[in-house]
C-alpha cells in the first residue's frame, strides 16, 4: 500500500493519514486477502460436488454477482463451511468474505442464526460501507439465504424452505424483497431514487417499480408517519 | 514510481506553464478591473492571453469567454443560448460528457425544451444521417462533442457543422479532449460555439473558455461585475488564463509530433493487452480515436476491483464500471455503442500523456495479466466474448 501522509495543507483540517484508503481497513483487508474463497473455476466446480447447498444472486449485467456454497452438519444444524465467488467491486468482495467468516466462526452458525443475519450486521463488521455500496452487503446476505434454501431442498427438508426470509420478492432479477425496501427506508432513503441507489431495485426489473414506490410510501407512513 | 494512465481525467502542469503562471500568482497579482497600474498590468496580460488563444483557434478575441472550466463552458453554451428562447429543440448525442447530457436533461425536465439524443454506431461514432434526420423546424441547437472522453472516438464535426450551417442552427462542440491533438481552428471545423479547457493539456484546473461566434446571443449564467463583456461575471482568473494560453499554444504547436509519439505507445499497449489477455477487446473505433486513448473491456470481472488492484502498483487508470460512478450506472458511452452492461462494467480506460513511454506499458504488463487472472478466478461469471459482442 502506498503511504499517503501528512495534511493536505496546514490550513486544511482533514488529515490524510498513512492508512487512508477508499474503504475501511476491514474492507481493504478482505478485498486483498479474501477468506474462504474458491480461487478458480476448477475449485468451484469441485467444491460444488461436495457442498450441501449452493446459492446465487445478481447478474454480471448489474455489476454484482455472488455465488455461495455451504456445508452443513445435519446433527447440530450448523454451517461448517461457507465458500464463495464474487463478480463485483471491492465492497462486494469484502462483504461476501466477511460474511463467510461470520457464518463459520465459533463452530459455525446454526441455520436459524444464519437466516437471521442482516445486511446491517455485515456492514457493521466491515466498520461501514459507503451508502451507495450498501447493496453489496444485501446481495451477500441474499446469496447465503439462497444457499440455505438449496440445502433444505437437497436434504429433503422441504417444510423448512422459505421464499426469502418470509418476504415478498419485488425485484425478480436481483431478488430484492419488501424487507430490503423496508431496510432502505429505515436507513433514510425516502424516495424511489434514493431506495434504488441503496438497493439497485428496478435497475433491471423495471416492472417492479410501481410496487416499490407503493412499499416506500407504506414504510414511510409506518415509521415516519 | 507511479505510472499515470489517466490523462483524460486531468494532467500535471508542464513546467513552461507553471513558470508563466508564477509571475501572475506572486508578482503581477492585480485585478484587471482595478483602476491603477497593478490592475492595468494584469489587464494587459489577460488581453495578450486572449489574443494568443484567438490566434490559435482562428477567431476574434472578443469571441472568447473565459470560464471556470469545461463544465461551465458547456452549461453556458447550452443554457445561455436556450435561455434567450422560450422553447425549442436541441439535438445532442448519446455519448456526450455529463456536462452536456445533464444540462440538456435539465432543460427538458424543467424548462420545457425537447431533446433528441442521436445514437452512435458500434464503433462509437455519431451517425451524421441521424443528426440530419433529427432536425426539426424548431431546432435551435446541436451540441456534439469533438472527441469522446471515455473511448476517444473522434466525431465527424465538420460534416455536422455543414448540416447545421445549411439549416441555420447553432452548433456547439465540446472540444475538451481534442485540443491536445486535433485541429481546433474554428474556421476549419466550422463550429459556432466551442468549449475548451486547460486541465487536459498540462494547464491549470478550473479554467476553460467558450468560443462564441459573433452574432450569437447568450444569456449569462453568472451575474455580477460584468466581466467578459457582461457574459461571465467574476474577477478573471488571470494566472489560470495565462497558463491556459501557454498550455494551448504548446499543445497545438506539438500536436503532430506528440500525437505520433503517443499513438505508437498506445498501439503497443493495445496490442500487448489484447494479445496477452484473453477475452479482452478494444472499445471504440480503431483509427478514428485520440492518439492517447485505449479503452479495453476485460470480460467477467468488474472495473473497480481492477482499478484498486492496479492502484497498489501505483498504476492509475479509470473505468466505465457502475461501481466507480456516483449513480451506479455503467458507462453510458459503452452502452450507447450497443455493448451489453456486462462489457461496460469491465471496461478500463488508459489515457496516455507526456510522461508516458513504452516502458510504462511494459510495467503495466508485468502486473495486469495476474490481476485479471486473479479476479477472473474468483468470479462466478464465465461468459465468452463471442457470446455477448
Amino acid at each position: 500500500m502506498i503511504e499517503v501522509k501528512g495534511t493536505v495543507h496546514p490550513d486544511v483540517k482533514a488529515k490524510v493519514d498513512a492508512k487512508s484508503w477508499f474503504y475501511t481497513d476491514e474492507v481493504r483487508d478482505h478485498f486483498f486477502n479474501p477468506k474462504n474463497i474458491l480461487k478458480t473455476q476448477k475449485e468451484a466446480t469441485e467444491y460444488e460436488a461436495i457442498s450441501d447447498g449452493v446459492g446465487e444472486v445478481g447478474s454480471p449485467a448489474c455489476g454484482d454477482m455472488m455465488k455461495i456454497w455451504i456445508k452443513v452438519d445435519s446433527d447440530s444444524d450448523k454451517i461448517k463451511e461457507c465458500k464463495w465467488q464474487t463478480f463485483g467491486c471491492a465492497s462486494a468482495i469484502a462483504s461476501t468474505s466477511i460474511m463467510s467468516e461470520m457464518v463459520i466462526e465459533n463452530g459455525g452458525m446454526t441455520i436459524t442464526q444464519a437466516l437471521a443475519l442482516k445486511p446491517h450486521d455485515i456492514v457493521e463488521r466491515l466498520h461501514g460501507l459507503p451508502a451507495r455500496k450498501f447493496h453489496c452487503s444485501v446481495l451477500g446476505d441474499k446469496a447465503l439465504s439462497a444457499a440455505i434454501n438449496n440445502y433444505f431442498f437437497k436434504s429433503g427438508q422441504k417444510d423448512r424452505i422459505i421464499v426469502s426470509k418470509g418476504a415478498e420478492i419485488v425485484d425478480k432479477i436481483l431478488k430484492i424483497t419488501d424487507k430490503d425496501i423496508e431496510e432502505a427506508v429505515l436507513e433514510g432513503a425516502h424516495d424511489f431514487e434514493a431506495v434504488q441507489k441503496k438497493t439497485k431495485v428496478g435497475v433491471q426489473d423495471k416492472t417492479c417499480i410501481p410496487r416499490v414506490k407503493e412499499l416506500i410510501e407504506f414504510y414511510k407512513d409506518k415509521y415516519y408517519g | 514510481m507511479e505510472t499515470y494512465f489517466d490523462h483524460s481525467a486531468t494532467t500535471y502542469l508542464r513546467p513552461e506553464v507553471t513558470q508563466v503562471m508564477n509571475k501572475y500568482l506572486e508578482d503581477e497579482y492585480g485585478n484587471p478591473g482595478s483602476f491603477h497600474y497593478k490592475g492595468l498590468k494584469a489587464k494587459l496580460a489577460l488581453g495578450a492571453a486572449r489574443e494568443k488563444i484567438a490566434k490559435i483557434i482562428g477567431c476574434d478575441p472578443s469571441e472568447i469567454i473565459f470560464t471556470g472550466g469545461g463544465t461551465e463552458s458547456c452549461n453556458l453554451a447550452i443554457k445561455g443560448l436556450t435561455k434567450s428562447k422560450k422553447k425549442g429543440h436541441i439535438i445532442t448525442s448519446s455519448i456526450e460528457h455529463h456536462a452536456v447530457t445533464d444540462t440538456c436533461d435539465y432543460l427538458e425536465r424543467h424548462e420545457g425544451f425537447d431533446v433528441t439524443y442521436v445514437g452512435v454506431d458500434k464503433d462509437g461514432i455519431v451517425d451524421v444521417e441521424q443528426v440530419r434526420k433529427a432536425i426539426r423546424e424548431d431546432t435551435i441547437l446541436i451540441s456534439i462533442m469533438y472527441a469522446n472522453n471515455e473511448i476517444g472516438t473522434i466525431q465527424p464535426i465538420k460534416e455536422i457543422s455543414e448540416i447545421a450551417k445549411d439549416k441555420g442552427i447553432v452548433f456547439h462542440t465540446d472540444a475538451c479532449q481534442a485540443s491536445g491533438s486535433l485541429d481546433i481552428d474554428v474556421r476549419n471545423i466550422g463550429v459556432d460555439m466551442m468549449t475548451l479547457n486547460a486541465s487536459k493539456i498540462y494547464g491549470p484546473k478550473g479554467v476553460g473558455l467558450l468560443y462564441v461566434r459573433k452574432g450569437i446571443r447568450l444569456v449569462p449564467l453568472i451575474h455580477g461585475g460584468g466581466q467578459e463583456n457582461n457574459r461571465r461575471s467574476g474577477t478573471e482568473n488571470v494566472p489560470g488564463i495565462i497558463g491556459f494560453a501557454e498550455a494551448l499554444e504548446l499543445a497545438q504547436a506539438e500536436k503532430d509530433s506528440e500525437s505520433a509519439r503517443l499513438k505508437e505507445i498506445r498501439d503497443y499497449l493495445i496490442k500487448r493487452v489484447v494479445d496477452e489477455i484473453p477475452e479482452s477487446w478494444l472499445n471504440g473505433h480503431a483509427e478514428k480515436r485520440l492518439a492517447n486513448n485505449a479503452n479495453i473491456t476485460f470480460l467477467n470481472i468488474e472495473g473497480e476491483a481492477i482499478i484498486l488492484l492496479m492502484n497498489e502498483h501505483e498504476i492509475y487508470v479509470s473505468s466505465g464500471s457502475a461501481c466507480t460512478s456516483k449513480t451506479l450506472d455503467p458507462s453510458h458511452v459503452i452502452v450507447a455503442m450497443g455493448m451489453p452492461y456486462e462489457a461496460a462494467h469491465g471496461s478500463i480506460r488508459f489515457t496516455l500523456g507526456k510522461r508516458n513511454t513504452k516502458k510504462d506499458v511494459d510495467k503495466l504488463m508485468e502486473v495486469l495479466p495476474d490481476i485479471i487472472e486473479k479476479l477472473r478466478g474468483i468470479s462466478p461469471v464465465h461468459l465468452k466474448a463471442e457470446e455477448i459482442r
